[in-house]
């Protein structure tokens, strides 16, 4: 059952995932995405915005309205930034739901969907909640479930509203870290496992400027992504290495900018995939991690063998294996993410302290290695959710100018960070 | 307050848990868990072992004080409001040589924003928050 934790696949020795092949996903819709939403204009609103993606994920679903039964979604909407009091509108658009988050239960009122029998608003951020979808489906909660994930971002500068920096007190947890200055969230940890990496093997911060400039090319070629629409250029390598340093040694285009917009998704059985109007994507297996270091920073070694284990997860849940997996979407909310994620998979043989040799290599979607062809988030902005939809389209064979010329049967997309994650494998084939 | 220019640290608030530790703090102490079934050091406190997952057997340990630092960098725009007037300033992870698998923060102070020898060995050294409360902090040996 879905609730709590319990249906989390965050553990090694489950075995084959119970309901492997047997959900499919088969409808997708994206949103408009801008930089911020202007406080106005309702249609762009994370309620607005979140009826727009699910009507098309529906719509590209051939399902109508009364098919649904499902509704999932997540607050980890990342809407740091506080303005309130703020200015409220006419109903639906009287409170935070509709504003700055959209319920399954707002959802369910303003498309009139009369058939839901599982309503779930609080699912976890993305990552994980794409595997609770699948579980959900496949544990006959609901037949067919509308997903969505929107990623808000109003005015002001991120994080600096956060009342946890503004305090000049730290609680609990943070006793151990706010007062040296480590700021919550994923950078600080992550940019330490970095560094340490770059210290074993050798290795330097321009190693990540192949990935950025590939990820913004794929980006180009999403288009509805951010940059696509609006910054519509390609990026040099000095424009890399010249960047504004956010953290030493990380520079602007280290870190997915952040947006807003939304995504959704349709689960549903396989057996009811068979009739609807896209080729299914079959699910072969959720997997999760939930963990942290031992110590006050987690370390390179801890990252490493939090995604080793994660690996040997998907492979026993799903029954493939590195050399079988065709299309790689790991998370690149920080650039310093997916060498860990790369080289814990070992996709196309990737060994640890190769990553940065490996994007020097050929990993543009024509070639060898179509290493993030979705342009990550990087590449169109933090919406995280392109992880998974360029997953679809590449399996579907629908990606236009981004679909990879190899093999596309199988993908592998999750998020966010190696140790706190989840992923979910992905296939043309049930089995 | 703190010696270096400008910083105004968040002052840790304590709990149940972390009361011994934080009084430890303030006589120059520093102590931390310790599992005795395991002989295995916890930082931060935890409720039980992270090894045997047991709380029986968690005792509070004086260590020496000494480590070396791991890594560092620059943080040169924090989003914390007590750390933004004394930017640039160092941030280094630091390992204890009794366990090196147990690491602390620390923004070195005594060595300038940069400079910070990796590798380098460092000993314990307390400084004063916002409320008066002492953090354990950590200095390059010269």
């Amino acid at each position: 059952m879905v609730s709590g934790t319990s249906w989390m696949r965050n553990r090694e020795g489950l075995g084959v995932w119970e309901h492997r092949g047997k959900v499919a996903i088969v409808g997708w819709g994206q949103s408009h995405m801008d930089r911020r939403w202007d406080g106005v204009s309702l249609d762009r609103s994370c309620g607005g915005l979140t009826k727009e993606a699910c009507l098309k994920a529906i719509a590209d679903a051939g399902l109508s309205l009364d098919d649904i039964d499902g509704l999932i979604t997540s607050r980890e909407t990342r809407a740091e930034q506080t303005w309130a009091p703020r200015p409220y509108f006419d109903p639906p658009y009287d409170t935070e739901d509709g504003l700055t988050y959209a319920s399954a239960e707002w959802i369910q009122r303003q498309l009139g969907l009369k058939n839901v029998k599982y309503l779930k608003s609080d699912a976890p951020y993305i990552g994980p909640m794409m595997g609770l979808a699948a579980q959900a489906v496949g544990d006959g909660l609901c037949e067919t479930a509308l997903v969505w994930y929107p990623m808000v971002n109003l005015e002001g500068r991120y994080g600096h509203n956060n009342p946890q920096n503004i305090n000049q007190e730290a609680p609990g947890n943070t006793a151990f870290s706010l007062p040296w200055g480590y700021q919550n969230g994923a950078m600080f940890n992550n940019l330490v496992v970095f560094l340490q990496y770059c210290q074993k093997y050798g290795k330097s911060h321009d190693g990540l400027a192949p990935l950025c400039l590939n990820l913004r090319r794929n980006g180009l070629m999403t288009p509805w992504g951010y940059y696509a629409l609006h910054e519509p250029y390609q990026l040099t390598r000095e424009d890399y290495l010249n960047g504004r340093v956010i953290e030493e040694p990380l520079v602007i285009y280290d870190c997915d900018r952040p947006v807003n917009t939304c995504a959704a998704f349709i689960f549903t059985t396989a057996e009811r995939a068979r009739d609807l109007r896209q080729k299914p994507v079959y699910v072969l297996n959720h997997a999760q991690n939930n963990g942290r270091g031992r110590s006050t920073m987690a370390t390179l070694e801890e990252h490493q063998e939090a995604v080793a284990s994660l690996a040997r997860k998907m492979w026993e849940g799903s029954g493939l294996g590195p050399d079988d997996v065709d299309i790689f979407n790991p998370y690149d909310g920080y650039l310093t993410f997916t060498q860990q994620f790369l080289e814990g998979f070992q996709w196309h043989g990737v060994k640890l302290g190769e990553a940065h040799d490996f994007y020097a290599d050929d990993i543009r979607v024509e070639g060898p290695h179509p290493f993030l062809s979705s342009g990550g988030n990087n590449g169109t902005g933090r919406n995280r959710a392109v992880l998974y939809a360029d997953s679809i389209e590449q399996l579907r064979g629908t990606a236009g100018p981004r679909q990879v010329t190899g093999r596309a049967e199988t993908a592998l997309a999750g998020c966010n960070t190696p140790d706190s994650c989840g992923f979910l494998m992905m296939s043309n084939h049930p089995s | 307050m703190s010696t270096i220019p400008g910083l105004q640290r968040p002052a840790p608030v304590s709990n149940e848990l972390t009361k011994p530790f934080w009084d430890a703090c303030n006589e120059r102490r520093l102590v931390l868990q310790n599992c005795a079934s395991c002989d295995r050091l916890l930082y931060p406190p935890a409720p039980r072992c992270d090894k045997c997952g047991s709380a029986d057997n968690l005792e509070w340990k004086e260590v020496q004080g000494k480590g070396h630092i791991d890594v560092y960098m620059v943080i040169r725009d924090s989003r914390i409001r007590g750390f933004r007037s004394a930017q640039p300033i160092n941030f280094a992870v630091i390992t204890l040589d009794e366990d090196p698998g147990i690491n602390f923060l620390s923004n070195l102070p005594g060595t300038p924003p940069g400079e910070v020898p990796v590798g380098a060995p460092v000993e314990l050294i307390f400084e004063e928050t916002s409320n008066g409360q002492l953090v354990h902090e950590w200095q390059v040996v010269t």
